[in-house]
């Protein structure tokens, strides 16, 4: 019989080698389901992660990699500092949503003029709108002990009626013909996100990312901050006795993930989606939750998770197009990956153990 | 009888079946979080049980077999939940979280080609001779087996939590885990048996949402049904007839502002329709505000291993 047994520090091998583990695992069980299906599994695993980097079209695909990866990364890294911390916010659609109507309509606002610092203002109105709908189950939390998971979860679901009634009602474009959706910012120079590098799909919502990364691991590595972070996590009441202020850090966890949230909606909104419209979010807030866990919780970890569940998207759609693969399939792909990580990662701070004799 | 279009009594009669999907979803989970456990997976469970209902009630044309059949999916997914905390001592959270993204893909994956078919439908209960009696008719004849079923339910869930030794270990098992095992209660095999439960109930009320309530199958058909009943877990501070009174509250607003839209209110549709959930949030902090512990299991979302 197997038994768990206690490590008595957790496994630094086992730490960095559970995501490829999951990775590996997920795609024998993905490869099931696929064939399940009645498709080739081999065809679609490899239409998934391979053909995006160096099939025929991979000169295209490549650059769609970092348009799909820098939200997520940018809203992983938010997550991660709070769930590093305990503090569960799984409402960043919500806030992703906000960022995005603030920042749009700060930029529909002043239409048509033309001035360079009409983006720069929208960006920081972006990661306000986030930052205000993180703020509420924050407070709401430090205030009145409210639990931040469900407040932030029904934010999603309040936020989403106020996308329906923006992009029907007040950012909906006068010229549209009746049309639901905002005016479209391609046809806007002054508010785009437009790309710096087109080949590599580099936009700002991509710099924003990669800057945000690097910045995330020296605050949790070498600021007061990020120790205070990392410790509350680790032992709360140790964290106490330090002196670290949980209120406190509630805001600055729920803050940060919020802000980021929003410029990645802010971003995203002006540049790939082009428009505010009903269906403008794809769901980033909540895959960016399995992004940060399979980047386990590190900033430069989730840099490498954010491209891996780009991957999946963009091949995902590859096998819609080209094999009838539905979308939903990649949704329960993703799944797995999130189930197998968890279950691989007991290795890190267990180990199996054959049980002799009586127990 | 009428108040602005809208008639008190049927408001009554539909708030109850209305608010039987979460209510049915909020006992399971009482019990789950009861046993120390936070299965934040609902929503997935709800919406696979919606999904196995609909296909078991179609195929078979039997709506009674539906809500079986959704209640099983309902616990095989839950099985999922239950391995991963209770074998592989996963972090509840994410795993409740995974549980939801996961359930959501399955259905919508294998609700394909159910779309516009309509279920076999559930009868009312009793005889309509019942039903048509005036005011206390369509309240308390005039529904289909299931609402009966849930009110059950809670009495029966009160009664064994309060009132049973299997009540009293899955009690102790959520205050302290460490008492329950040196007592020699095999405390993840409890809980996994809790987790099931909660899977099913949760199935079941997801087969009433897509059997009774709207009556088809759509992807994502529960809407956040899942996350609603486990805010109503913590308004009930964790007892079952409070929970039936926060889901029949819930209900009603539900129904309310389907009526004013309806009835054409001066408020605009949008506005109406996020109320449930701003509510929602207004009475979590009507109950958390100036307690340190509302009464949640001490042992809530603590996994457990057996080290001696």
């Amino acid at each position: 019989m197997l038994r768990l047994e206690k490590r008595p520090t957790p496994s630094k091998f086992w730490l960095y080698a559970t995501p490829p583990v999951a990775v590996i695992l997920t795609m024998i069980a993905g490869g099931i389901l696929f064939a399940a299906m009645g498709k080739n599994p081999f065809e679609v695993i490899r239409t998934i992660f391979w053909d995006p980097l160096f099939g025929e079209f991979a000169f295209y695909l490549r650059g769609q990699l970092l348009v799909k990866a820098g939200p997520l990364i940018l809203i992983a890294i938010g997550l991660a500092l709070g769930f590093r911390a305990g503090i569960w916010n799984i409402g960043a659609e919500g806030q992703y949503i906000m960022g995005a109507i603030v920042g749009a309509g700060v930029g529909l606002a002043v239409f048509p003029t033309e001035s360079r610092w009409i983006f720069p203002v929208m960006v920081i109105a972006g990661a306000f709108g986030g930052w205000v709908w993180a703020m509420i189950p924050a407070i709401l939390k430090t205030r009145f002990n409210t639990n931040e998971i469900l407040v932030s979860l029904m934010l999603v679901y309040v936020a989403e009626t106020i996308l329906a009634k923006a992009s029907t009602g007040f950012l909906k474009n006068p010229e549209g013909m009746g049309f639901p959706g905002s005016r479209n910012f391609s046809s806007y120079p002054a508010a785009q996100n437009s790309f710096i590098y087109e080949p590599l799909g580099l936009h700002w919502g991509g710099v924003a990312a990669l800057v945000t990364a690097v910045l995330a691991y020296i605050l949790l590595t070498r600021h007061q901050a990020g120790f205070q972070i990392r410790l509350a996590g680790q032992a709360p009441r140790a964290a106490r006795f330090h002196g670290v202020s949980p209120a406190r850090l509630v805001v600055l966890c729920m803050g940060i993930s919020g802000a980021l949230a929003g410029l990645a909606g802010m971003f995203e909104v002006t540049g790939p989606a082009g428009q505010i419209s009903i269906d403008f979010n794809t769901g980033y807030g909540f895959t960016a939750i399995i992004v940060a866990f399979l980047g386990r919780l590190n900033p430069l970890g989730i840099v490498l998770a954010g491209f891996l569940m780009a991957l999946t998207y963009v091949g995902g759609e590859m096998a819609s197009t080209n094999l009838g693969l539905p979308d939903a399939a990649i949704q329960v792909f993703q799944g797995m990956l999130l189930f197998f990580l968890l279950a691989v990662d007991v290795l890190t701070n267990y180990r199996f153990r054959l049980a002799v004799g009586a127990h | 009888m009428d108040f602005g279009g809208i008639n008190p009594v049927i408001l009554i009669a539909t708030l109850m079946a209305s608010a039987v999907p979460i209510l049915l979803a909020a006992l399971g989970e009482t019990v789950v979080e009861r046993a120390g456990v936070l299965n934040l997976g609902v929503e997935g469970m709800m919406v696979i049980g919606a999904l196995g209902g609909f296909i078991v009630a179609v195929q078979t044309g039997s709506p009674v077999l539906g809500f079986i059949g959704g209640a099983l999916a309902g616990a095989v997914l839950s099985l999922i939940f239950a391995a991963l905390t209770q074998v592989f001592l996963a972090n509840q959270v994410a795993t409740g979280l995974a549980l939801t993204l996961f359930g959501l893909g399955v259905s919508s994956l294998g609700g394909q080609g159910y779309n516009g078919i309509k279920p076999p439908p559930t009868e009312q209960l009793l005889p309509d001779a019942l039903a048509d009696l005036p005011v206390v008719g369509p309240i308390f004849f005039g529904h289909d087996w299931v609402v009966y079923f849930s009110i059950a339910m809670t009495a029966v869930l009160w009664w064994v939590l309060k009132a049973t030794r299997v009540g009293l270990i899955i009690r102790a098992v959520g205050e302290s885990h460490e008492a329950a095992h040196a007592l020699g209660y095999k405390v993840n095999r409890i809980r996994l048996m809790c987790i099931a439960f909660g899977g099913a109930m949760a199935g079941m009320g997801g087969a009433y949402v897509s059997l009774a309530r709207v009556p088809q199958w759509v992807d994502g058909i529960t809407a956040g049904a899942g996350w609603i009943a486990l805010a109503i877990v913590v308004f009930a501070s964790w007892r079952p007839w409070r929970v039936l009174i926060g889901a029949y509250l819930f209900g009603g607003i539900t129904v309310l502002q389907l009526n004013l839209q309806v009835a054409g209110s001066v408020i605009p549709v949008e506005y109406l329709s996020m109320a449930p959930y701003l509510i929602t949030i207004l009475v979590l902090v009507i109950m958390s505000a100036g307690r340190k512990a509302n009464g949640a299991p001490a042992a809530l979302g603590q996994n457990f291993h057996a080290s001696r």
